[in-house]
């Protein structure tokens, strides 16, 4: 996983490369998007590059993710996706067909995204040098009045709200890339989340924090806006909603389906007294039908992520290394 | 000594004691000895001891020189006894002058420590004013450490300040001839603590009522939260097997082995049999559990397929293991809850969930444990640090500490050269910390497991009152190289400041036994660190190391073969991942009829070899620890581990049941200027073994074997290159009797010095010590980092 994987090495990058690099107010937020003012309008920008293996699995496409990883990353900010770059690298050799297969699954998920390709841009690599196709899109849209929506607002008091069950995303990945048979086929959760956001903000513009728990799970997104907003946050495990068949998978492999990557799932930091009315909206939207609260931000432990274990323990949850090394001496 | 007897010569001496000499009643004996040897003089306390001028004939001064440190009371450690002549002043009279608490403090604050004889005594006398007072105690017995608050050690600063000595304690505790002179928890019925029994939905009881009727329901299988000295514990009739497997349902313990707490050795006869150093441990002021093997063991090691053992205790207490971990009454409450009637043997265990701290708060016992216990026998006297019931067993006549708590911590360990001030934070599991300045380390009892926030809490209070009783300011700190600890991480955040050092696991380890063997460094010892798992130099998971060490640095000499580690602690606790992985890395199929191969579900095999195939969360390691687990699994010994090493445990169990063998031999091949051990051929002939049908006994024997041949040959090729002829043996792995004697056994039939632990576990419970011993020593040069 490296430096790619989501964890306390690419945030180290972000951080001590990057940001001093380049400057800038905006980079300085750390966000997955940045919220920009540009001619009266505020405007959420985001860019991201996709490097997955395979390029077909089961519940979507690297296609399908260009899309929704770029127009979740601005539904993050509340902001509704307008329109899309997208930047094909193409490795020398690569078929046609598998091509047009990547355009078509990207063109359908940005009609049900609601979402318009505006420019692109196609590169070819020497054979050897890429892995078939990198995709690279951008996104911008607009950011309803009176929607502020950062991982510093988390405050002490905020309900913890997940959309939906965790996991299936980078389970669903591994288990096609590397050929594991667990006897059911696990999908990937792969959507794209504007049209909930949407529902959300109609209950309330005041959402404090969205997140999309990508790589490095629940546990980095839940510990990125811990310390971003400087509070701690306490988990119930057993709200946490891991399908068995994620459960069972990671059991098997050893792994901890908090720091398994998610692709149509979001995490919200939403005030007390608007939390019922929020998840009553996610409830009646078909991304949000399984959504729950998994817990609450609190004074205690600031920059921590907590999590109550069924037995009444309570396990700190990391920022996801790396890998997992084992700790049992 | 007569009046009237002419005085010829006369002679003065100032005499300085230093050690843990405050607390214990030093300066009652000093004046008793001075008073019985006729001698004038004084003595008082400083920050450095106590300090005694005697005055008098040549030969009486010479004597209580001499006696001072050999007659000195029963908790009292001397250090040092140094003494100067004076002038005579012509004084007569011998008094107790007030502490000078001028100068450095180096003020030692006593372990708890059993109820003494003398108490006993007193408890069981009807004429007695105390009576069966359930918190009887004197200068030489009674709550010390886990009572303190602050310095000085006074009363004042104790959590006894709350109770007012009455008229009668108040004339004891000023009465230097009087046991109880300054004795700070000294109380009475009229004065004391009380006690308290609380069952849900009825009225409170106390006193004798509370006593009574806690026995009552002991002996109908109830369970009960106990607050002991440094912590509650749970305590049910070890005889009742329906209550035990309650107790065991209800704490989710699955199937780690209960500690007992007997009423005396004769309530052992049949379950046990201590020798000598054992029942010195066992009745010894310090009052430890002693890890003790049982009169009738499983026959397999097989937990359910034992033959039911001809001692009363059921099974449930220890299923499946060799060993009963029994301890005797160490306050005044034990002895009046187990006294006739009984029950005479309770299982007595920590009061809290799986690696979280033990309960110590009164709310805290009555809102956690009201799921896990029927009613709870509790009194008003706080304990203000937690302190978890010591482990220890002896291994050829010498005490191995494998938890080094109550009754030994806060008690400072030596050092053989002087660090700076260090706080060492010790490793994740298990953890143990020390503070250490100049000469001396003071570890901390056991802490707990750090990914629990409540362990890391804990934690930090008691790094703070460790901090105040000792005067010690770190300023640096030693931690693991281990980039996933939270001990790390906890530490880093806490630092400020402070530089931070990072030391091998391994390395501190070795540096550890070095360290209690007082070892100062100059020459380099040959370390045999066999553990779980610690993080290596170049990134895997160590355990099988040997290392050529001193203070400054390491070279590592051998080690096992790297394994993959499929789903790191997921191995850990399915042994038979470990077992399919060797086995595997050897080139041997899965054959159907192999115990890890049917112990693994058809589902997670398909998945696993993939997993092994495509390196998946697969660590590379080369642990002794899970190799133990791998040949225990494949012995067909233990599937799953339900409790740390209970892989290991059984298979030692099943290794001894049989007897010793011959052992089968590693492939040892020179790799980068090290050598690595190959397990495969091992696995091999264990195999083969098994399809002659011999005995999973014989398996395990002959593993036993081949560990202990290949220390002593990668031994003795090491002296062979490096000249080392001191072998230090550590890691949690030595906690394994068996293995131990026998690598000590051959080593020093090989002309080796082996060094064992004494003092500190060889488990993860010593690391701190090693820890500091790198990074603290106040010369120059240093591995960590
Ligand atoms: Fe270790
Ligand atoms: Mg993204
Ligand atoms: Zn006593
Ligand atoms: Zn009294």
């Amino acid at each position: 996983m490296g430096h790619g994987g989501g964890g306390a090495m690419s945030a180290e990058l972000v951080e001590n490369v990057f940001a001093p690099a380049f400057g800038g107010r905006v980079l300085a937020q750390l966000g997955d998007s940045a919220v920009l003012e540009l001619g009266g309008a505020r405007l959420a920008f985001s860019t991201d590059s996709y490097v997955v293996r395979p390029l077909f699995f089961p519940g979507g496409s690297i296609g399908d993710l260009a899309v929704n990883g770029t127009v979740n990353d601005l539904a993050m900010s509340g902001a509704r996706a307008a329109y899309l770059s997208c930047g094909f690298i193409l490795e020398e050799g690569v078929e046609t067909a598998v091509v047009d297969r990547v355009a078509r699954a990207l063109g359908a998920a940005a009609r049900v995204a609601g979402v318009e390709v505006a420019t692109g841009d196609t590169k070819v690599v020497e054979a050897g040098h890429g892995d078939g196709i990198y995709l690279n899109t951008a996104g911008i849209g607009l950011v309803p009045a009176g929607v502020d929506i950062r991982p510093q607002r988390a405050v002490p008091g905020d309900v913890v709200i997940v959309s939906g069950e965790i996991g299936l995303h980078g389970v669903a990945i591994m288990s096609v890339r590397e050929g594991l048979e667990f006897g059911v086929e696990i999908q990937s959760d792969c959507a794209a989340l504007g049209g909930l956001v949407e529902a959300m903000l109609a209950v309330t513009p005041d959402l404090h924090v969205l997140r999309d728990p990508t790589r490095g799970g629940l546990a980095a997104a839940l510990n990125e806006i811990a310390s971003a907003a400087g509070v701690g946050v306490t988990v119930s495990e057993r709200a946490i909603p891991v399908p068995p068949q994620v459960a069972n998978a990671c059991a098997i492999l050893g792994l901890d389906p908090m720091y398994v990557a998610n692709e149509g799932k979001l995490v919200a930091f939403v005030p007390r007294e608007h939390a019922d009315a929020v998840l009553a909206a996610m409830w009646a939207h078909p991304l949000g039908a399984r959504a729950a609260v998994i817990g609450e931000c609190v004074t205690a432990h600031p920059g921590m992520v907590v999590a109550r274990t069924p037995f009444g323990g309570t396990r700190v949850v990391d920022l996801p290394l790396g890998e997992q090394l084992p700790r049992i001496c | 000594m007569t009046a009237g007897q002419p005085r010829v010569v006369v002679e003065r001496r100032r005499v300085a004691v230093r050690g843990l000499v405050q607390g214990v009643g030093f300066r009652p004996f000093v004046y008793t000895l001075a008073t019985e040897l006729g001698l004038a003089g004084s003595v008082t306390n400083t920050g450095q001891g106590v300090l005694a001028e005697v005055e008098g004939r040549p030969e009486a001064v010479a004597a209580f020189c001499r006696r001072v440190a050999g007659d000195a009371p029963p908790l009292a450690q001397v250090a040092s006894v140094e003494h100067e002549p004076l002038a005579p002043t012509g004084a007569s009279g011998f008094a107790i002058a007030p502490s000078r608490t001028d100068g450095p403090q180096l003020t030692l604050i006593p372990p708890d420590t059993a109820t003494c004889a003398d108490c006993l005594a007193e408890l069981a006398d009807p004429a007695d004013r105390r009576y069966r007072h359930p918190f009887i105690s004197c200068t030489n017995c009674g709550p010390r450490h886990t009572i303190v608050t602050g310095l000085p050690y006074d009363r004042a600063n104790t959590t006894m300040a709350e109770f007012p000595m009455c008229p009668d304690c108040a004339r004891e505790y000023r009465d230097p001839a009087d046991r109880r002179f300054h004795a700070q928890p000294v109380a009475c019925h009229a004065c004391g603590p009380g006690l308290a029994l609380v069952m849900p939905g009825l009225p409170m009881l106390d006193g004798e009522e509370a006593l009574t009727e806690a026995r009552r329901l002991l002996r109908a299988g109830a369970i009960l939260a106990v607050k002991g000295l440094g912590g509650y514990h749970l305590a049910c009739d070890a005889r009742n097997g329906g209550a035990v497997a309650r107790l065991r349902r209800r704490k989710r313990r699955g199937a780690k082995p209960f500690a007992l707490m007997a009423r005396d050795l004769g309530e052992l006869a049949g379950l046990v049999r201590p020798g000598p150093a054992e029942v010195e441990l066992l009745t010894g002021p310090a009052r430890p559990i002693v890890l003790l093997r049982r009169c009738a063991g499983p026959s397999s090691g097989r937990p359910g397929s034992s033959s039911t053992p001809s001692d009363a205790a059921p099974e449930g207490v220890a299923p499946g293991s060799p060993d009963l971990g029994v301890m005797l009454p160490y306050t005044p409450l034990h002895h009046l809850l187990l006294a006739p009637p009984g029950p005479g043997l309770l299982v007595m265990t920590s009061a809290n969930l799986s690696g979280e701290p033990i309960v110590t708060d009164d709310r805290d016992a009555f809102a956690r444990l009201a799921p896990l216990v029927d009613a709870w026998l509790t009194h008003d006297r706080p304990i203000h640090v937690p302190c978890e019931d010591s482990v220890v067993r002896v291994v050829d006549g010498e005490q191995l500490p494998v938890r080094r708590s109550r009754g030994y911590a806060p008690l400072p360990l030596p050092l053989p050269v002087p660090v700076r001030p260090v706080l060492a934070v010790g490793g994740d599991l298990k953890n143990t910390f020390a503070l250490a300045q100049d000469g001396y380390a003071w570890l901390s009892g056991h802490i707990g497991d750090m990914d629990d926030l409540a362990t890391l809490d804990a934690f930090d209070r008691a790094v703070a009152h460790l901090g105040a009783v000792t005067g010690v300011r770190p300023e640096l700190l030693a931690v693991d190289r281990h980039p996933g600890y939270r001990s790390v991480r906890h530490a880093r955040a806490g630092a400020g400041r402070r530089e931070v050092r990072t030391v091998q696991h391994h390395h501190a380890h070795i540096a550890s036994v070095m360290a209690e063997h007082g070892l100062d460094g100059g020459h380099p010892v040959i370390g045999v660190a066999f553990d779980g798992t610690g993080y290596g130099d170049d990134g895997a998971v160590w355990g099988g190391e040997v290392l050529l060490a001193d203070y400054d640095g390491y070279s590592r000499l051998a080690h096992l073969a790297y394994v993959p580690l499929p789903g790191g602690d997921a191995a850990v606790v399915r042994p038979y991942r470990t077992a399919l992985a060797h086995l595997r890395a050897a080139g041997l199929p899965w054959a159907a009829e192999l115990p890890p191969v049917k112990a693994c579900p058809e589902d997670e095999l398909r998945v696993l070899e993939r997993q092994l195939e495509r390196s998946l969360n697969c660590v590379p390691t080369s642990s002794m620890g899970r190799l133990f687990d791998a040949v225990s699994s494949l012995a067909g010994v233990c599937q799953r581990a339900e409790y740390e090493a209970q892989a290991a445990i059984e298979l030692e169990a099943a290794a001894l049941a049989h007897g010793p063998a011959e052992g089968y031999a590693f492939g040892l091949r020179p790799v980068d200027g090290a050598l690595v051990a190959d397990p495969a051929p091992v696995f091999a002939g264990a195999l083969a073994d098994l399809a002659a049908g011999a005995p999973t006994g014989l398996v395990a024997a002959r593993f036993h074997g081949a560990v202990a041949d290949l220390v002593r040959t990668v031994c003795r090729t090491a002296r062979e290159r490096h000249g080392t002829g001191t072998v230090a043996l550590s890691g949690g792995v030595f906690a394994n009797a068996l293995l131990s004697s026998a690598c000590s056994r051959g080593l020093t039939a090989d002309g080796f010095t082996v060094l064992r632990h004494r003092r500190v576990p060889p488990n993860d419970g010593g690391l701190a010590l090693g820890q500091l011993m790198v990074a603290a020593r106040a010369a120059a040069g240093s591995a960590a980092t």
